[in-house]
């Protein structure tokens, strides 16, 4: 959901695990009690796969138009064929490809716009962090200001004056996602900046560069990684709403969100045009935030997000 | 408690400035409204002649300081599409949003408070559990979509309300239990963690061992302590929920700045965008502002610990 956009959400508390439990190698005990995370993981390795690989798996082209068998019910209801296992749309296009197809486009805007917010907001959220004074006042109050904002009305205000594409999308979506980064990164610099390995350093005649580069930034993986992963979730549902809207990716290039505003027009008889492509969109972000969780739990449970 | 509320303000007045900037700049700095104003086969001296009609040749920061005192004074120009004053237009949408985000937070709040709650008092319990699964799987789940569902299965199919539109009670139910179902999640997580602190208080433990009756335990003394988190966070998630509410409003064509907002992207119209993006993040900060104001009032630790 967007509205989880900066939740500081508040970390589970570790469970006491019951001594019985605790029995094997350490790397198959902690895989253990990460089990969700791990079926997310393979769930996720799937979708990603299956978009991947999407021309190969796919049942049918998902842009062939077939008029005559437009509308049809998934094929276990009555009137479905097996040949189209989720139906077809207004037009006869067989939904299952077209969601294989969609998944193409949500985890290409996923991952592209959170390389981009991460690199800036990790690379400004040290800044603010390692340098202090004005440079932090002034990282600080633009991630207020983006931060005071509704995502949804940011991208929405960019989007047109940029006018949809997919790179627009990418672009507007990466912008707008850093100051969660720099935020919680900059919290984490400050910390370190104070340790003694720092002070070493800078005894040493290190420069600022080498300090931050090679010293800080590695502490700091695992607390980008984690956001990384939730924020992947967030784009994706932002992207298919921009999509649903058309403002996104233009059909009849498939994406789960156009898919979703086209199918909406025809819910009232045909109910499966919008909701698999939503189940998709749900499903993946599902699997992300667990997965997200679990990487927290294990690489930095205290990180609060 | 004074300085306090001046520090608050004066960083508000620093943010609304910076709205304002990024809202000009998304217009004047990353387009251009010529280009988007007149049909693309215009001549160039047709460009030329808009572009000074509208004072675009002038330095953009004398175009900002421009657009900015007039902003200040409600005046942020004409609609390109209907030819109205923009600031109006956007004010008589934000009754319908406003009563939308408030029934959202109500249903949220009516969601999350008694099943976080139970979710502290048994920890671990299955109903802890319930929750932990309810909340991760409502995170995930597109608000846009869930309206969608909502209105195959109430409209749709069973024919108990409208699909859309705005009115009558009945036209609340939907939209309001879509943004408060997805609002739900976050906030029964804060309710269940700041009860869990709480509720391992000695002061907890004190009433306890008075022979105090549970339920005046959880709700007087409990409740209470743990409700100044829950509402200091809620306060700062205001503007997801005001984003989740224009989702919402999309959805359910219900008569928002939102729907404005979004039929003006598609007519071009961007004065009218751009009062809207204005007005709404205003309204954020100053309600951001309000819960600070509020929060250090009622607890001191925060305002001299800031």
């Amino acid at each position: 959901m967007t509205a989880s956009n900066a939740t500081p959400e508040v970390a589970l508390e570790a469970r006491p695990a019951a001594a019985a439990a605790e029995r094997g190698t350490p790397l198959l005990r902690r895989l253990r009690r990460l089990r969700w995370g791990v079926a997310a993981a393979a769930v996720l390795l799937l979708i990603v796969l299956s978009a991947v690989l999407a021309p190969l798996i796919a049942p049918h082209d998902p842009l062939v138009v077939d008029i005559r068998h437009r509308l049809a019910p998934p094929a276990w209801m009555a009137g479905g064929t097996p040949d189209h296992l989720l139906g077809t749309d207004q037009v006869g296009r067989d939904l299952l490809s077209r969601v294989i197809y969609g998944g193409r486009i949500s985890l290409i805007v996923g991952v592209a716009a959170v390389i981009l917010s991460a690199s800036i907001g990790i690379l400004l959220g040290l800044a603010a962090g390692y340098f202090g004074g004005a440079i932090d006042w002034t990282i600080m109050t633009v991630v207020n200001i983006v931060l005071t904002f509704p995502f949804v009305l940011l991208a929405l205000a960019v989007i047109a004056v940029l006018g949809p594409s997919l790179p627009n999308m990418i672009a507007v979506l990466g912008v707008a996602g850093w100051p969660i980064y720099a935020r919680v990164i900059r919290a984490e610099t400050l910390a370190l900046r104070e340790r003694e390995f720092i002070t070493a350093g800078r005894a040493l005649g290190m420069s600022h560069a080498r300090l931050i580069f090679r010293q800080i930034l590695p502490n700091l993986v695992s607390a980008g990684v984690v956001i990384a992963t939730l924020q992947v979730a967030q784009v994706i549902v932002l992207e298919s709403f921009l999509s649903f809207l058309g403002l996104g990716v233009q059909p009849p290039i498939p994406a789960w969100g156009n898919m979703l505003g086209e199918g909406r027009v025809y819910m009232l008889n045909s109910w499966w045009i919008a909701a698999f492509p939503g189940a998709a969109i749900f499903i993946t972000t599902l699997v992300i935030n667990l997965l997200g969780n679990a990487l927290r739990d294990w690489l930095d449970p205290r990180l609060k997000l | 408690m004074r300085r306090y509320i001046a520090r608050q303000v004066l960083q508000l007045i620093v943010v609304v400035i910076g709205i304002s900037i990024l809202s000009f700049g998304i217009l004047h700095v990353i387009g251009d409204p010529v280009l988007l104003l007149l049909p693309q086969n215009a001549g160039k001296e047709e460009f030329e002649r808009y572009r000074h009609l509208l004072g675009l040749d002038r330095p953009i920061y004398v175009q900002y300081w421009t657009f900015a005192s007039n902003a200040v004074r409600g005046d942020f120009g004409r609609s390109w599409y209907g030819d109205a004053p923009v600031f109006r237009l956007v004010m008589e949408r934000m009754p319908p949003t406003i009563y939308l985000t408030f029934a959202g937070l109500a249903v949220a709040l009516l969601i999350a408070i008694p099943l976080g709650t139970l979710a502290a008092l048994r920890r671990h319990s299955f109903v802890d559990t319930l929750c932990t699964i309810l909340a991760t799987a409502g995170q995930a789940l597109p608000l846009f979509w869930l309206g969608i569902m909502l209105i195959i299965i109430f409209a749709v199919r069973l024919k108990l309300l409208p699909a859309s539109g705005y009115g009558t009670w009945q036209h609340f139910l939907m939209p309001s239990l879509c943004l408060g179902m997805a609002f739900a999640p976050i906030t029964m997580r804060l309710v269940r963690s700041g009860m869990i602190e709480v509720l391992s208080m000695d002061y907890i433990k004190t009433a306890r061992s008075k022979g105090m009756a549970e339920r005046r335990v959880v709700w007087k003394h409990a409740f209470r302590n743990a409700s100044i988190p829950v509402v200091t966070v809620l306060g700062l998630q205001f503007g997801q929920l005001l984003g989740g509410a224009i989702i919402t409003e999309t959805v359910f064509a219900w008569p928002g700045v939102a729907s404005l907002t979004v039929d003006s992207i598609r007519n071009q119209d961007f004065p009218v965008v751009q009062c809207a993006v204005v007005l709404l993040a205003l309204i954020i900060v100053v309600v951001n502002l309000i819960v600070d104001v509020v929060v250090g009032l009622i607890d001191p630790r925060i305002r001299t610990g800031a």
